[in-house]
């Protein structure tokens, strides 16, 4: 099969999703934005009434928004380290999934951000960190990361998808002028020819050279929020790399997930592979390894030492009362279920690594909650304290209502995007099998090689 | 009479002429008579003045209106260390500062800018009462990491903020080790007098919404020449506030020298070894005036339920 073939029927494949909206999609739509306005209308309470209407009160200031700052920005891990390094290392099965990567990136760089915009006792103030900016600050230094990030993300991804603008904009597809125009002006004038090649291909590696040290600067940055106080349990040197550890292992999960879902849901099965999912799943364990490694190491010296503080905390993560089934579920759902899983070759299939990453996942989840709410709730000072709100953190149902926006608005924008550009990237995957078949003589059909 | 000096009395005077001048037209303006009678005053750098009586009364009031401006409670009253002591010895839980400094602040019962803990450090050692109230660090985590300048420090010591440039993201809340920082979750209940007052970092006064805020140290009562609200509302004098350039304290009724006192009585500051560098000194609760049971005396049900898990024994 050429080059030109296999363009085709990846055309041809990917044509229905990008050319259609159905019902299905219609029903997709609608259903994650009554998520969303749900989301919204826990929204307006919350300005209305303020920050009363939250869980959060003096002593635990931070909730499920920041948990869901951190956990957001750590999935944007899969498109910046996932694509970055792959690509930087030239493997070729990562290119059916460099899209699905890429855009989980951008899109999870846009949500994370909202949930601190959540935090702020002040929105109407938000301009205050451009216009009285204090480079002191972590925070200054995470609203100059991230912004950074989102744009370094976006490029990458534009770069990425040149290519297929400027096929999209050729091919016979039945999808009105207005937006092959759209598509004609996003390729940039794009006509393969060697010129435009290099360029392309060496700017791409550049940002994708760059895109990695940013993403270590984002999580480095985000974790210091905590690393920088006097906090027992934040207060710790490990914890930018083992932020970005976790980032890039949650990433990975996420990344799976994603794959999982546009395989069934557009009948990628060709394209994306058990291959794809095994892979991944062996980076997944190995970044597991070093997450688990970390995690150890980090509990171990605050209980070994054991610091008045560190010692009050530990007490908390290990009582079944306060947050012993939390931790318990992080630590085995979050280190020991991939490993498990994934490391015996008879469990591993498809379905199954799927599994295990939704529940690695969530675990990811819970540990990010796990670092911000105990931590507060555990004061140098005796709270002394009779408000049960002040004393133990609960979150309303409007954090959760906004947390759940969030995921949809996640999925939405995914699917949004997944009508727009092709989730395969065309040029990509096809430049690789032609590769693939001209540089093996065997017979490498690709249905013989993808169906596993 | 050399040159340069001649040129300096006639240019002195040529300026104090046209000051006089102007000041009388400004008061004329200002529909101000001039009162005739004159007052000697001792000015900030230490010079003997004179000025009409008029004046006095004028100045008070735009004293007033720069107070409201944010940009003087950002600078600090020069030439001043603010510090206070807290005698443990004297405590039993009176809690007359709490009320002092809610009722200055227009703060609700249920916000406590200053507050009292039951502090027992080991199983062995007695519990003592212990008044909190915010340190005023001069190694302050709090202003280290606020995105804004919205809390800052002071030339004259004092760690304040400015409600009207904090963007609510309580970073500030969560480095403080000590707790100190309160937040207004809903809209302040406030009469609309109270809201219609001046607002500037000294005083505190009127509280935002979505803003956190603390104690101040009263910088507004001290530039009255008056004593914060908690040291003379204490009735068994337990705080010295004073100045650690001029390196005396006062309770109200004793003025002491803060060397001698920190000296003689080993005053320590809170968990030192956190590195903050606290403005507030203790004295440790030696020699104790009253037995610790006397704090729960007058304490409400509520208020007795934060000490129980405190063991007397």
């Amino acid at each position: 099969m050429n080059f030109k073939e296999t363009t085709q029927n990846l055309l041809k494949e990917l044509a229905p999703t990008i050319e259609k909206f159905t019902w299905k999609d219609w029903l997709w739509t609608i259903s994650l934005s009554l998520v969303i306005l749900w989301g919204m209308y826990a929204l307006y309470l919350q300005i209305a009434r303020g920050h009363e209407v939250t869980g959060m009160r003096d002593n635990v200031v931070w909730g499920l928004y920041v948990a869901n700052f951190i956990f957001f920005i750590g999935i944007s891990y899969a498109g910046a380290i996932i694509s970055g390094i792959l690509h930087l290392m030239n493997l070729e099965w990562r290119k059916p999934i460099i899209r699905i990567a890429e855009l989980i990136t951008v899109i999870a760089t846009i949500i994370g951000p909202l949930y601190i915009l959540l935090c702020m006792g002040r929105l109407d103030r938000l301009h205050y960190l451009f216009i009285y900016p204090r480079l002191q600050s972590p925070i200054t230094w995470d609203v100059i990361a991230i912004l950074t990030y989102l744009v370094g993300s976006v490029i990458f991804l534009y770069l990425t998808l040149i290519r297929d603008f400027s096929i999209l904009s050729t091919q016979q597809l039945n999808i009105g002028l207005k937006r092959k125009r759209i598509y004609r002006f996003l390729s940039l004038g794009f006509k393969n020819t060697s010129e435009q090649k290099v360029l392309l291909k060496v700017s791409t590696n550049i940002m994708a050279i760059i895109i990695i040290p940013i993403a270590i600067v984002v999580h480095s940055v985000l974790s210091w929020i905590f690393g920088m106080t006097l906090r027992p349990g934040w207060h710790s040197t490990i914890f930018g790399p083992y932020f970005v550890l976790a980032a890039v292992y949650s990433g990975t999960g996420v990344m799976i997930l994603a794959m999982y879902f546009f395989r069934r849901l557009y009948g990628l099965q060709r394209y994306i592979t058990k291959k794809h999912f095994v892979y991944l799943g062996y980076i997944m364990i190995m970044l597991g390894a070093g997450y688990g490694y970390f995690t150890f190491s980090e509990y171990l010296t605050d209980w070994y030492s054991s610091e008045k503080w560190n010692t009050e905390l530990i007490d908390k993560l290990f009582n079944w009362q306060e947050y012993g089934g939390l931790f318990f579920f992080a630590n085995v759902a979050g280190i020991l279920l991939p490993f498990i899983v994934i490391g015996i070759p008879k469990l591993r299939t498809i379905e199954s690594i799927t599994l295990v990453s939704a529940l690695m996942v969530l675990a990811m989840w819970v540990k990010r909650y796990l670092i911000v709410v105990p931590t507060l709730e555990t004061t140098l000072i005796p709270m002394q304290e009779t408000r049960p709100e002040y004393i133990h953190y609960t979150a309303t149902w409007l954090e959760w209502a906004l947390t759940f926006a969030g995921i949809a608005a996640f999925i939405l924008m995914f699917k949004l995007a997944s009508k727009f550009i092709p989730i395969i990237p065309i040029w990509e995957t096809s430049e690789s099998i032609k590769k693939k078949t001209s540089a093996i003589d065997t017979n490498v059909d690709l249905k013989s090689v993808t169906h596993a | 009479m050399n040159k340069s000096r001649r040129e300096f009395v006639k240019k002195g005077a040529v300026a104090g002429a046209i000051t006089a001048a102007g000041v009388s037209a400004w008061l004329k303006d200002q529909g101000i008579k001039e009162a005739g009678e004159k007052v000697k005053l001792l000015s900030q750098d230490g010079q003997l003045i004179e000025v009409d009586k008029a004046f006095l009364k004028l100045h008070a009031q735009a004293n007033s209106e720069i107070l409201a401006k944010n940009t003087m409670g950002r600078e600090g009253i020069p030439g001043r260390k603010f510090v206070m002591v807290v005698d443990l010895s004297k405590c039993n839980n009176a809690r007359k500062c709490v009320t002092a400094c809610q009722k200055m602040h227009y703060l609700p019962e249920d916000k406590e800018w200053l507050n009292v803990k039951l502090m027992k450090d080991n199983e062995q050692s007695a519990p003592y009462w212990f008044p909190k109230m915010c340190f005023h660090c001069d190694n302050p985590p709090c202003v280290k990491v606020c995105p804004v300048d919205a809390t800052f420090k002071r030339a004259d010591g004092l760690v304040l903020i400015d409600n009207q440039r904090c963007i609510g993201c309580k970073f500030c809340m969560a480095a403080c080790p000590y707790s100190t920082r309160v937040f207004n979750w809903d809209e302040p209940d406030l009469s609309q007098e109270v809201k219609d007052l001046p607002y500037s970092p000294e005083t505190s006064v009127p509280s935002q919404h979505g803003t956190v805020e603390k104690c101040d140290f009263c910088p507004d009562m001290v530039r009255k020449g008056k004593l914060p609200d908690c040291v003379t509302a204490c009735p068994n004098g337990v705080f010295y506030f004073g100045d650690e350039i001029e390196d005396a304290v006062t309770n109200g009724d004793e003025t002491v020298r803060l060397s001698e006192l920190l000296r003689d009585r080993a005053g320590y500051r809170f968990m030192e070894d956190l590195g903050t560098k606290p403005r507030v000194y203790y004295l440790p609760p030696t020699g104790r005036m009253f037995p610790v049971e006397r704090g729960f005396k007058d304490l409400t049900e509520e208020q007795k339920e934060r000490y129980k898990d405190v063991n007397l024994d």
